[in-house]
């Protein structure tokens, strides 16, 4: 299984689009590997640098409709090379939310008024995520406060990120 | 309780059931293209799987880059192309007979209403114009869907967006949909199917329906749907008369996939058609969308007129109306990109081709290139484009550029104004 704790990117809007989070001008590579540089290169948040922030984080805190856009599968990879395998938002867009438990990572739905308590306890500052797949709890600490958050997985999701991803679940079963 | 066509077409697909919500399906078609799929069969070698599920219902094409603009997507292309040979498919489209994924498979006839479609692109929506379940997928369930013929999906809410009234001279398709996503916002549909009913759809051909499919994915909408009839069985007519012994036969089996009376909908959406007006978009969400009229000054750049929205004959039709005679603004490039060589064709033949050069259009061959950003049209930081493709986010087309998306009679009347400005098809009274 993948790794799910560790500090947070903290993106306050809603409806970041794939082509934020990898432009299409990148799709011509043909390996995962190739794409590492470009993480977020486009996007469009006030103080927002990829060059500075991406580094070092695990998880991505942000709001609504997270990887609307594009099918690429480039987005979630470039989180995933980046060391980013957990996004906490209020929802995703469905081909990005598939293709993120797919490759065995955690796309995973707070409320708005969790994401909200979130931001507003611990955003602008360094914080990390620890997340228990078994209780389903992420825990959140920072600026000396701990805050648990809990939610669902369903089962099939669950199974994906234990397999590793579909692939590996897919050549089990069918 | 009664089902919609999406849940039909699932019961009709069921293999597993691996969650209370989530149902695994056959798969009647897997799409590909040169630039989601080349890691799929790249995985599938180095995992010693080299397999596909079965050469007839795979279908493949080189649409985004074509022909390849450089190294990179040279290996692109050659990847597709060399694991289509080993395997045999022979539904294959490389340069010469090649066209937007999203237009030359409708076109050859491999669509057909109560399919199950996917395809590592999320425009893959669009052939929900034939009534079938059509979505958008990543890599990785390309890739499954390739050697199992299999792909996971939700069980499908859908949303029925009923269209009714008649559209005024000069509205079209482009039109509808926008209107449709301001209603519903880029997150109103996510995960959701959208069914289009209503007299406006009803009375639409092939070529609109697919438009209005094509954007239900700019609502967040895994495939968009409109009920096959009539005007569905005698665009497959070609394809399907060895099968059926009548148009009405054919019609007949397809209306199994039609939505039931007492259909359970998340929501419903009505909308007059009278009262919908030539719109584009602003800033750089799909669902900023104000009418055409708004945009009083508003300069562009470049107009493109082409992709897997509006890149069919239909559309090159109506913009030739608009540009017959008349030639682009100074200091305005237009491209125009037909959809597929044999779009492209009639065009010729049609004198449609000869109408946009003389208007001073630059004429490419089918490609998705500009649409993306990814070749044949880029945009430079700054500038402004008028286009009928599908997305107007930031830096779509180019790093730094504006998209106003709009219909080809709209696109085409800005091209002559050089602002953005309603097409003479349109009369506001």
């Amino acid at each position: 299984m993948k790794n799910f704790n560790g500090k947070i990117l903290f993106l306050d809007r809603s409806d970041i689009n794939t082509d934020e989070i990898i432009p299409a001008r990148y799709l011509t590579e043909s390996t995962k590997e190739a794409l590492k540089p470009y993480c977020l290169e486009d996007l469009s948040l006030p103080g927002f640098d990829p060059k500075r922030d991406v580094a070092n984080k695990c998880a991505i805190v942000t709001r609504a409709n997270f990887g609307c856009g594009s099918s690429r599968e480039h987005a979630p990879w470039v989180l995933e090379y980046n060391d980013i395998n957990l996004v906490l938002a209020e929802n995703f867009a469905r081909i990005f939310r598939q293709n993120m438990y797919n490759c065995g990572m955690l796309a995973i739905e707070l409320t708005a008024d969790e994401l909200e308590d979130i931001f507003s306890t611990f955003s602008g500052a360094e914080a990390e995520v620890e997340t228990d797949l078994e209780k389903c709890i992420v825990r959140i600490s920072g600026s000396g406060k701990v805050k648990e958050y809990s939610f669902t997985l369903g089962e099939f999701d669950r199974a994906l990120v234990e397999a590793g991803g579909w692939v590996a679940y897919a050549d089990k079963k069918y | 309780m009664g089902k919609t066509i999406a849940q039909k077409i699932f019961d009709a697909h069921e293999v597993d059931r691996p969650d209370a919500d989530v149902r695994v399906l056959s798969l009647d078609r897997v799409f590909c293209h040169e630039i989601t799929t080349p890691i799929a069969i790249n995985d599938l070698v180095a995992k010693q799987c080299d397999r596909v599920f079965d050469t007839s219902k795979i279908k493949a094409v080189i649409d985004h880059v074509s022909p390849a603009k450089d190294g990179k997507t040279a290996i692109q292309g050659k990847t597709l192309r060399d694991w289509v040979r080993r395997h045999d498919i022979k539904d294959f489209f490389d340069i010469g007979d090649n066209g937007v994924c999203h237009a030359i498979f409708p076109e050859k006839g491999f669509v057909r209403p109560g399919y199950t479609i996917i395809m590592g692109d999320s425009h893959t929506c669009t052939h929900g114009a034939f009534g079938a379940f059509a979505a958008g997928v990543g890599t990785t369930d390309l890739e499954v869907g390739i050697l199992k013929g299999v792909c996971a999906f939700h069980d499908p809410k859908t949303i029925r967006v009923n269209v009714n009234g008649a559209l005024r001279p000069g509205v079209f398709a482009k039109d509808v949909i926008l209107t449709i996503i301001k209603e519903l916002t880029v997150n109103g549909a996510t995960g959701k199917v959208i069914e289009f009913h209503g007299s406006v759809i009803d009375n639409m051909g092939m070529d609109e329906r697919m438009t209005l499919c094509n954007m239900a994915i700019e609502a967040g909408g895994t495939s968009g749907i409109c009920e096959p009839d009539m005007v569905t069985v005698d665009y497959l007519w070609p394809y399907i008369q060895e099968e059926f012994s009548s148009k009405e036969a054919a019609l007949a089996e397809y209306r199994k996939f039609t939505a039931d009376a007492d259909a359970e909908y998340d929501r419903v959406v009505d909308i007059n058609g009278a009262e919908i007006e030539p719109v584009a978009t602003f800033n750089y969400k799909p669902d900023q969308v104000k009418p055409v009229r708004e945009f009083a000054g508003t300069k562009v750049d470049q107009v493109y007129i082409g992709s897997c929205t509006n890149g069919r004959l239909e559309d090159l039709r109506v913009a030739a109306q608009v540009l017959k005679g008349k030639h682009i603004a100074p200091g305005v490039r237009a491209i125009v990109s037909p959809a597929t060589p044999k779009i492209f064709r009639d065009a010729l033949a049609e004198g449609i081709i000869a109408i946009f050069m003389d208007a001073g259009f630059c004429v490419t061959n089918p490609t998705c290139g500009a649409c993306l950003g990814m070749s044949n049209g880029v945009l430079a930081p700054g500038e402004v484009c008028a286009s009928t493709t599908n997305r107007n986010f930031n830096g779509r087309m180019g790093k730094g550029g504006m998209v106003h998306l709009m219909s080809p009679a709209t696109a085409a009347a800005t091209a002559i104004a050089g602002t953005i400005v309603n097409s003479p098809l349109f009369s506001e009274k």
